[in-house]
């Protein structure tokens, strides 16, 4: 069969000769490299259509971080006091965070620049997970190889290299905890299976590195520490008690553990936590155990377990008894395949039967992997910070007023300034526009974001007051009106009242709906039409025309003439709306007045109601 | 009554004779064992005098005692002559991981000490 395949080739390659084995090792090789590639390459989409850039909202938070660790060093990183998020309360990042994301990035950057690449922390952190991504696969294709052979192997590492649900969580851009998570999930456990084998200590010991690095990582390591012991309890119950997996799992478990509480944030969890007794349990339950004598954890990899034996077997039936060169695979030696064909040959037609089969689940598998692709491509991708739509002319329009936002307020603001926004600006704020906030997306203080929420629901003078007493220089808002953007903070208002009625019982949500219904238009609620957040919304909206046919002030996304239109504000001037108004930034800028002082910096005619206001105030 | 004890002696004569025949390497490590096994509740008996604050120095000390206890059975079951699993594995490397798996598990408690 060798010889056969070479006379196709040219004259100097015919005279390496390769034996089979040769042969299969580099098939397997290039495969294996391949994908390698194939797992970085296809988490690129949105690269190559906007720009390097971190996406979403949590990821800044994840990027700024490492930029601290990377300027300041470990040490500073460690016990960092955040003062520029959740004014004036601070927070504690070095104990409420994962570290491992952020170290391995840092670590990637180090040493990138010591081969003297000059890259920026930014583009590392970005590409942070597509190379986790293509690690794994390796990983995949050691664990397949474990616990089956290599063709299975290959087939689970192809899987996880195009499994639509790891990429959406590992994209280019997708700077978040998951992204090296999944890569030391399956590690640990392909560790474990591998300690269990062998019953050797020293891949005890790396299974418990492995549990360390993801215990770093990512919260959901309590998902390891109860499948490892599930796994052991299953192995227990079905009678394949040995004394390899009393060695495995005690010196993974007490090893593990012990680094696991190496990271603040988990703390004393392992010995205190209810999550975590199962592992204890079924540690005491193998002491036990001892006396007496006599595993897989995705569906990725059963599924390439399944289709490698199938193919493999369909290859067999087809290279029995054909001595030409057109088999599919080459993983069988000769002289198995002329075995077995002797012993299955029964059935006729059961050679045009096998290719028949083998090319559907060829198409199968190839439909598959462009269905992958284009999921990626088209869901996956965004980076959420930057929007795209297309134009009436079908041209691609892009909408970047989030970034543009953010470097006005990194530019033309003091650099103590404190913003006022809803939490889930939080991280991009402190990220991009380098300035302190109120709330972010931790939301660790409920009744901190609640105070938020009642001065965005109140009057403006109701939410002065409010923004006074946390020194709010700034406040930011979004605002899809104009271009249909419907993630803007109107759709979201309900909650802020919400969650601000929760804490405060004088902000209540049926004061702005009318018949239980949300309205922005002229039949609207008054509170509605007045508060704060409808007015920094829609401050100059009545004038601007946004469709061809409707009348100034139309609402595109709510599809609505709005219903005041005459806005005048009081406390707060514009100081910033972006290109497609979907960001707004307003100044607060009367100066401070003291509650018991009796010298007011107003204009006369707005007294009576500012005495009334710090009356009740 | 008479039977009883007699049968208990008998038993535990029994037991003694067959333990006093298992090789001197493996007693070694079966003495380890009870020593590090007595530390540990010699120290949880400390701590139910004194109360559990640091908590983090209190575990490290238990779980230094029960770590390097679960790492000498395993090396015992691993060096053990009679053990079909085991018997392609050379002693000798089986005490080199005992050793590298206990620095590592030093080096943890130490940073863990507090």
């Amino acid at each position: 069969m060798a010889t056969t395949a070479l006379e196709f080739l040219p004259a100097p390659l015919r005279s390496l000769r390769l034996k089979t084995k040769q042969q299969e090792l580099l098939l397997r090789v290039s495969t294996l490299a391949l994908i390698y590639v194939l797992a970085f390459i296809v988490r690129l989409f949105s690269v190559l259509r906007y720009e390097s850039m971190i996406h979403e909202f949590d990821p800044y938070f994840n990027y700024r971080t490492t930029l601290f660790l990377t300027e300041h060093g470990y040490s500073e990183f460690w016990n960092w006091f955040d003062f520029e998020s959740w004014y004036p309360l601070g927070r504690v990042v070095g104990g409420t965070l994962f570290p491992g994301l952020m170290v391995t990035a840092a670590i990637l950057y180090r040493f990138l620049r010591a081969l003297s690449f000059a890259v920026h922390i930014r583009e590392v952190c970005v590409l942070t997970a597509p190379f986790f991504a293509a690690n794994t696969t390796l990983v995949a294709y050691a664990f397949g190889r474990e616990i089956w052979d290599s063709g299975a192997g290959l087939v689970a590492a192809a899987l996880i290299a195009i499994c639509p649900g790891y990429i959406s969580r590992s994209v280019a851009g997708s700077y978040d905890n998951e992204g090296v998570a999944i890569f030391a999930l399956l590690l640990t456990f392909y560790l474990f299976v591998r300690a269990v084998n062998t019953g050797s200590l020293a891949w005890s010991l790396a299974s418990a590195f492995g549990y360390f690095y993801m215990v770093s990582a990512w919260g959901g390591y309590v998902f390891i520490i109860n499948l490892v012991p599930l796994y052991v309890l299953v192995l227990l119950v079905t009678g394949r008690y040995s004394q390899r997996l009393y060695v495995a799992y005690n010196c993974m478990y007490v090893l593990g553990m012990l680094l696991a509480m190496q990271i603040r944030f988990v703390g004393f969890q392992h010995v205190q936590s209810g999550e975590h007794m199962a592992a204890m349990g079924v540690f005491f339950l193998l002491q036990a155990c001892i006396s007496v004598s006599n595993a897989s954890p995705a569906v990725c990899l059963i599924s390439a377990i399944a289709a490698s034996a199938t193919m493999k077997n369909l290859t067999t039936l087809i290279r029995t008894k054909t001595k030409s060169p057109q088999a599919a695979s080459g993983k069988t030696t000769g002289s198995k395949a002329a075995a077995k064909g002797a012993v299955d040959q029964s059935l006729p037609f059961q050679q045009n039967a096998a290719i028949a089969l083998l090319l559907g689940a060829f198409y199968m598998l190839s439909r598959y992997a462009i269905h992958c692709t284009w999921v990626t491509s088209e869901a996956y991708s965004s980076p959420s910070i930057v929007l795209a739509a297309r134009g009436h002319n079908g041209g691609r329009v892009i909408f970047d007023d989030y970034r543009e936002a953010y470097y006005w307020l990194r530019q033309n603001t003091p650099p103590d300034a404190k913003i006022m926004s809803w939490w889930d600006y939080g991280y991009q704020i402190t990220a991009m526009g380098n300035r302190t906030v109120i709330v972010d997306n931790n939301t660790w203080n409920n009744t901190h974001i609640a105070t938020v929420g009642r001065a965005m629901s109140s009057y403006e003078d109701e939410a002065y007051e409010i923004m006074q007493s946390l020194d709010v220089n700034y406040v930011l808002v979004v605002f899809g009106g104009v271009t249909g953007y419907s993630s803007d903070d109107i759709n979201k208002f309900l909650w802020m009242v919400r969650i601000g009625g929760g804490v405060f019982p004088v902000i209540k949500e049926p004061d702005y709906l009318v018949n239980g219904e949300y309205r922005v238009d002229k039949g609207a609620a008054p509170k509605m039409l007045n508060c704060l957040m409808y007015k920094l919304c829609y401050y100059r909206f009545g004038e601007l025309t946004t469709e061809y046919g409707k009348p100034p002030g139309y609402d595109r996304v709510r599809g609505v003439e709005i219903g005041n239109k005459d806005i005048k504000l009081e406390y707060l001037e514009e100081a910033f709306t972006t290109s497609n108004w979907i960001v707004r930034i307003y100044k607060c800028t009367l100066l401070r007045l003291h509650r018991l002082s009796t010298l007011y910096l107003v204009p006369p005619a707005r007294n009576a109601r500012l005495e009334v206001a710090i009356a009740l105030g | 009554m008479p039977r009883a004890t007699s049968d208990a002696r008998l038993l535990i004569q029994s037991l003694s004779k067959a333990y006093a025949a298992t090789p001197t390497n493996l007693k070694i490590i079966d003495l380890y064992v009870v020593f590090a096994v007595a530390t540990a509740l010699i120290q949880v008996a400390y701590m139910g005098l004194v109360g559990t604050f640091p908590f983090n120095s209190f575990l490290s000390g238990v779980l230094s005692c029960i770590g390097t206890a679960v790492l000498a059975v395993c090396l015992r079951i691993q060096v053990n002559k009679d053990n079909k699993e085991f018997k392609d594995l050379p002693p000798e490397r089986a005490f080199a991981d005992f050793v590298f798996c206990n620095l590592v598990l030093h080096l943890v408690i130490m940073n863990f000490l507090g």
